[in-house]
């Protein structure tokens, strides 16, 4: 059965990296809904957060895939009722009194009055933007564009953080092991 | 490079040189003698340095980048070093693609460095220019380039331990001729661990106390072996697990001679052209204990009915391979080295010999249906495993094999066999036709104390035939069996199987053999006569330098046993 996923990428930030976890998609023919990245809490390490419709095994699958890559460091699953998610859209329509209306009862920002358009910003789910863009469209939408889902785990637990202490053990580790293999050779 | 965790503290006392120089330094700090390799302009510098260390670096010459690329994987697939292959930007990189896909499925661990173009020309369609790292992402493990001289030893280091840790494979190293010529202090520090990057993951304890009670209470289990046990140098640890399972061990076409051809446990290959017993019986199996392999289609037939009845134990240093075709069971991720002990000290010491002479009974009802009349055929022309037979019996078991890819690969994987590990170079996972000369190159260079027997088809040879020039100048000992039938023979065995015999363009009319070898200074003869075969074979063992011994065989043979493509393996048929 084939449901949404939000898959998270934590990575080093390496030139070329998009399009190797983009790849990882495009040779299995699994459609990326959308795909957002930004730097993480943590300095230098870079987080991707791709929306896919796909199955069970297919998802656990695509994930292995994509954190064999060398400069991937780790990569969640979540299905939607594990995260706190949003997008934002911006709408630029032509001005008139029922926009105007649609505007004040739909809760969205106004970013720029012209005489002749406005453009708003509205922030929620897909399904959300997407109801407010419809309910636009017979006034004359002139642009309209929606970003990616970003999206924040529920858990109360931080893996990454769990991750890179782990690293530093393993890492601590090689080194004992290599310095033990350099002395005895 | 801040992505490694490597340790590099530059000094004022660190030897200033160019980026050259300490490219080459960096290879001779990783152990590295030989370097397959062409030059072009962007790679000039390199070679220019590479002129004052002939002393203490050998280069081998290749006619074509590809061969390079192969050259390299037979050295490493040998000598478990990791392949050095330098070629230049452009077409030189271009041409090394197949070889690196090829590597990528097989998990050789390779170097390449490209020479780019000047870092202020990147991205102006300049000469030779191409995006080599973009090109080559889908075809390697890692890949990066370096536009600062300062970078070189660093990601040379990187290079490296990513290319022969883990699950080895091909790396990419493009560097710029201005990093090339710049001047930097040289320091060098081996990387041994990178953030990002668990080669090799650690085994769960509860699965290992799982997989032996799995082990201990199945009746019928069969181990299935791949190259990670010859990866990982493991043949002893496997041994150790199979002189006190008791149990009966099948090998992939990579994984042949990690276990000795001769073992009493040993019942064969698996797969479309593997033997009977570990295909037939795949379904009264009631465990498979995979150990280092990944379930190739070729192995598999069709997954769906593929160890329907058994429970799957897999091994694996790659987690993105357990569960990717056949679902395992108890999952084991590691190092076959380390997890194998760690069931082996587990489990209890059985006896399988009952269930192992099923799989002799089936060794003889194949030997009656296809062995005899493939190895020892009475009448018509040379057979292709009468042929492998021959030369397999002149070095008693004991050469290295190098194959090409398609029915000889096949012959000889089925009747070659094997007494040490390490003793075959073929090309698996990508089915690449022309590996095998080049191959057979590196191989002999690699494991210059062994003797190195390539088998190869007229179609294979001609793909990449002008490395017998490279043969000629370096002086390799390669003795190569051509064995011709005057057909892409796999491709038409299929013709004649499933497409009502329409052979289209498989039929070769073939050069004379006879000048291209001895236009390279390489020893010939030609036999078409069953009763000439083992002198003609002697003479070749005898030669002292490389030899093209031509077998004109039977023009439409077929390789059976066979598992038709996608069919579950006990379909397999004897014709």
């Amino acid at each position: 059965m084939e449901q949404e996923y939000i898959i998270t990428v934590f990575s080093e930030n390496k030139v070329g990296l998009l399009s190797q976890i983009t790849t990882v998609f495009t040779c299995r023919s699994v459609n990326i809904e959308s795909l957002t990245t930004s730097e993480s809490a943590i300095h230098g390490i870079h987080k991707f957060t791709i929306v896919v419709r796909t199955s069970p095994e297919r998802v656990d699958q695509l994930v292995r895939q994509v954190e064999k890559r060398v400069d991937v460091l780790r990569t969640f699953v979540y299905t939607p009722d594990e995260v706190v998610q949003q997008e934002i859209a911006l709408y630029k329509v032509t001005r008139s009194r029922n926009v105007e209306r649609l505007v004040r009862d739909h809760n969205v920002r106004i970013l720029e009055i012209d005489p002749d358009y406005i453009v708003v910003e509205k922030t929620g789910h897909k399904a959300e933007t997407q109801a407010l863009f419809e309910l636009l469209q017979p006034y004359g939408v002139q642009q309209f564009v929606r970003s990616g889902t970003v999206a924040v785990s529920k858990s109360q637990r931080e893996r990454l953080n769990e991750y890179l202490e782990e690293f530093e053990r393993r890492y601590k580790r090689e080194k004992e092991k290599h310095a033990t293999n350099t002395k005895n050779s | 490079m801040n992505t490694s965790t490597s340790d590099a503290r530059q000094t004022a006392s660190d030897p200033c040189m160019s980026g050259s120089q300490a490219l080459i330094e960096s290879f001779l700090i990783e152990g590295v003698d030989t370097i397959f390799g062409y030059p072009g302009g962007a790679i000039i510098p390199v070679y220019d340095t590479l002129y004052d260390y002939r002393d203490r670096l050998r280069h081998i010459l290749v006619r074509h980048e590809q061969g390079a690329v192969h050259a390299a994987q037979g050295y490493a697939r040998v000598s478990g070093r990791v392949g050095v292959c330098l070629v230049t930007s452009g077409p030189g990189a271009t041409n090394t693609v197949t070889g690196l896909a090829d590597a990528l499925m097989d998990s050789t661990p390779l170097v390449l460095v490209t020479g780019q173009v000047g870092s202020s020309l990147l991205g102006t369609d300049a000469f030779q220019e191409t995006n080599f790292v973009g090109i080559t992402q889908a075809v390697t493990k890692w890949n990066c380039q370096v536009k600062r001289t300062e970078d070189i030893p660093g990601a040379i280091a990187k290079a490296f331990y990513i290319a022969r840790s883990g699950r080895p494979g091909p790396v990419v190293v493009d560097i710029t001729k201005d990093a090339q010529c710049g001047m930097a202090p040289f320091h060098y520090d081996k990387i041994t661990a990178i953030r990002s990057y668990i080669p090799v993951p650690d085994p769960d304890p509860e699965r290992l106390d799982e997989a032996a009670r799995l082990i201990d209470n199945a009746r019928h289990p069969l181990v299935m072996v791949g190259q990670g046990v010859i990866l990982g140098n493991a043949e002893k640890e496997l041994q150790a697990f199979l002189e006190k399972s008791g149990m009966p061990v099948a090998s992939t076409l990579l994984g042949l001679s990690s276990v000795p051809s001769d073992s009493p446990q040993y019942v064969g290959m698996l797969g479309m052209h593997g033997n009977y017993g570990p295909n037939i019986l795949n379904r009264d199996c009631d465990l498979i204990v995979a150990v280092g392999m990944r379930f190739d289609d070729r192995v598999t037939g069709s997954p769906a009915h593929f160890a329907e009845n058994a429970k799957v134990i897999h091994l694996e240093i790659d987690p993105a391979e357990i569960g990717k075709i056949i679902p395992a069971d108890v999952p084991v991720a590691g190092d076959v080295r380390e997890t194998l002990p760690m069931i082996t000290e587990r489990i209890a010491r059985r006896d399988h010999s009952d269930w192992i002479a099923q799989f002799r009974k089936c060794d003889r009802v194949e030997y009656d249906a296809v062995i005899r009349r493939a190895i020892h055929p009475e009448s018509g022309h040379i057979r292709m495993g009468e042929a492998v037979d021959t030369v397999a019996r002149a070095y008693d078991n004991d050469a290295v094999l190098v194959t090409d890819v398609g029915q000889q690969q096949m012959f000889a994987a089925r009747y070659f066999g094997f007494r040490r590990t390490r003793s075959i170079v073929t090309s698996g996972g990508l089915g690449t036709m022309g590996f095998g000369l080049p191959a057979a190159i590196g191989a002999k260079l690699g494991a210059p104390e062994r003797d190195v027997v390539l088998f190869a088809g007229d179609g294979g040879l001609q793909m990449t035939i002008q490395e017998l020039a490279t043969i000629h100048q370096s002086q390799v000992p390669v003795k190569i069996v051509l064995l011709n039938n005057s057909f892409l023979g796999m491709v038409r065995q299929w013709q004649e199987l499933f497409y009502h015999s329409r052979y289209s363009f498989t039929h070769m009319v073939n050069p004379d053999f006879a000048f291209i070898a001895r236009g390279n200074g390489i020893g010939y003869r030609c036999v078409e006569r069953r009763e000439e075969l083992a002198e003609a074979v002697a003479e070749m063992k005898a030669a002292s330098g490389a030899f093209l011994l031509e077998v004109r065989v039977e023009s439409e043979e077929n390789v059976f046993p066979m598992v038709p493509a996608g069919a579950p393996v006990s379909e397999i048929r004897f014709e």
